[in-house]
């Protein structure tokens, strides 16, 4: 089950660059929440501070609260126990290509030293269903590395090996983007199955992609988040004129 | 709006907007000048063969080189036959020659070599690509290369003054009580001796296994370290399932290198083996070399059957260098065989 995430006073740098201004913001549990923007607007910024990976950039640097759950991640817990609660997909697929898919999927709690193998097998299995890949794949699981597959498959084991450490929350920074129509079509459906049970956050820069998935829109320009509301208001009704601009396609 | 026209037209190939209004479009300078280049095939073949000539230089190099080390000693070839290859004979007063001993000098001092060298030369690049503050990285990025610029003559000194008695006085008393009981490490001690050899030569390698791991670990993508940090890796642990094994096929083709460099090193070696053809199970005795044989004696050599018998190990040399490194890259091959299908 996902918890929901409270932003409080977020700025961000990169070096000297100002990227995140004072955002406040609270995410919902178990909905999908979309945050759209022009390219450099700071919402890849802002979703990587909620998992602390902002902050693996010698350069880079935040101040401010984010709570995930009743959890401070800044100053509660280490980077790399908040990363095991909160899973991330990434704009590029990136399977890990020395290993198997079976071993891709199963490295998360290999990591943190899982080594049951008939659990393993179940979580595997389990976690590639609910990204639909199992039909695919459940042939050459053990046989084919993680690159060997379509660009499309790439990412949904990508979601996989995110779901097999069943996190509270699921950032995904343009999970689609890289991908043909049909493979975002099922990252979309896969968006819509999982928000019940996970906390999605979804960085996009496909406004239709917002429309159709999420709950909740948030607006960023300029590393401000200047409007935040369910999305049908954001798409229909919004209530400052610069988001208003950029859903008309005025700019961006 | 007339901005936006201006930008259309430029693409559409006319100069400036105003051109837009004339009755005949004039072809842009850029279109009069590419439509007047020729198709290039000329310049283009040109470069096919220069190219293909320097490449086929060097396999001519390589051939000629073999060719000539064959000719020369085809009186030791005639005399001894392939026995030459394991008799463990040498003694110029009776004209009775065998490679043997340098045959296995040469193998155990490079393995040793790269028994030492490869931990040393890895976790170095590790921990330069991954751990030290960037201030740091530089400098020491630059020490390390700077151990490959050192003439080995000058390794061979130090080695002679400083690392022979260190390993006589502190090191060796020290490996014969604790593992004295593998026959290693037994027998009287020189100083100069197969382990001393092994140990320059891992220094000398060095650098050559370092750097090259250093720049195949940084060209691993920023996408596959953020994929184990985003499932909760440690630093380490990222290190170890993402950016090693994305970096092995670089890593395995640096310590190929390296034993390229530690099979042929001549000078310091020579310096600290003891030059001594034999055959002893223990580190701590002296040793000899084929490139140590050959640059100790070739001077020396008075008679033809002499002189044809060390032009045969400088071909056996040749030859063992091509064999182990085809060994090592089967080896590569049939660890990565599995990976590499699974990618096709």
């Amino acid at each position: 089950m996902g918890v929901g995430i409270e932003v409080k006073d977020l700025n961000a740098w990169y070096g000297s660059t100002h990227t995140l201004r004072d955002i406040h913001l609270n995410i919902p549990a178990n909905h999908a929440t979309a945050l759209i923007g022009p390219s450099g607007c700071g919402k890849s910024t802002f979703v990587r501070c909620l998992n602390r990976m902002h902050e693996t950039n010698p350069i880079a640097r935040v101040t401010g609260t984010v709570k995930i759950g009743d959890l401070d991640i800044y100053n509660d817990v280490s980077p790399v126990v908040i990363r095991r609660r909160i899973g991330m997909v990434f704009q590029r697929p990136n399977p890990f290509p020395t290993m198997s898919i079976y071993d891709n999927v199963a490295s998360g709690l290999r990591l943190n030293g899982f080594r049951n193998r008939q659990a393993l097998d179940e979580i595997v299995e389990r976690s590639l269903r609910r990204a639909a890949l199992w039909d695919e794949v459940k042939d050459d699981l053990k046989r084919k590395s993680g690159a060997s597959i379509s660009g499309g498959q790439q990412q949904r084991l990508c979601i996989a090996r995110t779901l097999a450490v069943d996190p509270e929350v699921l950032l995904m920074d343009e999970p689609a983007s890289a991908l043909d129509p049909i493979s975002t079509a099922k990252i979309e459906d896969l968006i819509f199955q999982l928000k019940s049970e996970y906390t999605i956050v979804i960085v996009t820069h496909n406004m239709q992609q917002a429309a159709r998935v999420a709950e909740k829109t948030g607006f960023f320009l300029n590393g401000q988040l200047v409007e935040f509301d369910a999305t049908t208001k954001i798409f229909t009704n919004p209530s400052d004129k610069r988001t208003e601009d950029y859903i008309t396609g005025r700019f961006g | 709006m007339s901005g936006k026209l201006a930008e259309r037209d430029v693409v559409n190939g006319r100069e400036s907007p105003s051109a837009s209004g004339l009755a005949v479009a004039r072809p842009s300078a850029a279109r009069r000048y590419l439509n007047a280049q020729s198709d290039s095939a000329f310049s283009d073949g040109f470069f096919k063969t220069l190219m293909l000539a320097s490449a086929l230089t060097i396999f001519v190099i390589v051939l000629f080189i073999f060719l000539e080390l064959a000719w020369q000693s085809r009186m030791a070839i005639a005399h001894f036959g392939i026995s030459f290859l394991y008799r463990s004979a040498w003694n110029p007063v009776s004209e009775d020659f065998g490679a043997r001993p340098f045959i296995y000098g040469t193998l155990v001092s490079s393995l040793l070599a790269l028994l030492i060298a490869v931990p040393l030369s890895v976790s170095t690049a590790v921990f330069i690509t991954e751990m030290c503050p960037i201030p740091l990285r530089r400098s020491l990025s630059f020490l390390t290369e700077l151990l490959a610029a050192i003439p080995s003559v000058v390794y061979g000194l130090w080695a002679l003054v400083v690392l022979v008695p260190l390993l006589r006085t502190e090191i060796n008393p020290f490996l014969m009580r604790t593992l004295g009981w593998t026959g290693f490490f037994e027998g009287p001690d020189y100083g100069v001796s197969m382990l001393a050899a092994g140990v320059i030569l891992a220094i000398m390698i060095l650098p050559i296994i370092s750097s090259i791991t250093r720049e195949v670990m940084s060209t691993v993508p920023q996408s596959q370290r953020e994929a184990a940090l985003a499932l909760g890796a440690t630093r380490w642990e990222m290190i170890r399932i993402s950016v090693l094994p994305n970096a092995r096929l670089g890593i395995a083709g640096g310590i190929i290198l390296g034993l390229g460099r530690a099979l042929g090193e001549t000078m310091a070696v020579t310096m600290v083996i003891g030059n001594r053809p034999e055959i002893a199970r223990s580190l701590l005795a002296p040793g000899y070399t084929m490139a140590s044989v050959l640059a100790n004696e070739f001077t020396e050599a008075t008679t033809s059957l002499y002189l044809s018998a060390l032009i045969e190990i400088g071909l056996v040399l040749f030859l063992v260098t091509i064999v182990v490194n085809a060994l090592a890259r089967l080896l590569i091959w049939s660890v990565t065989r599995g990976a590499s299908s699974r990618m096709a």
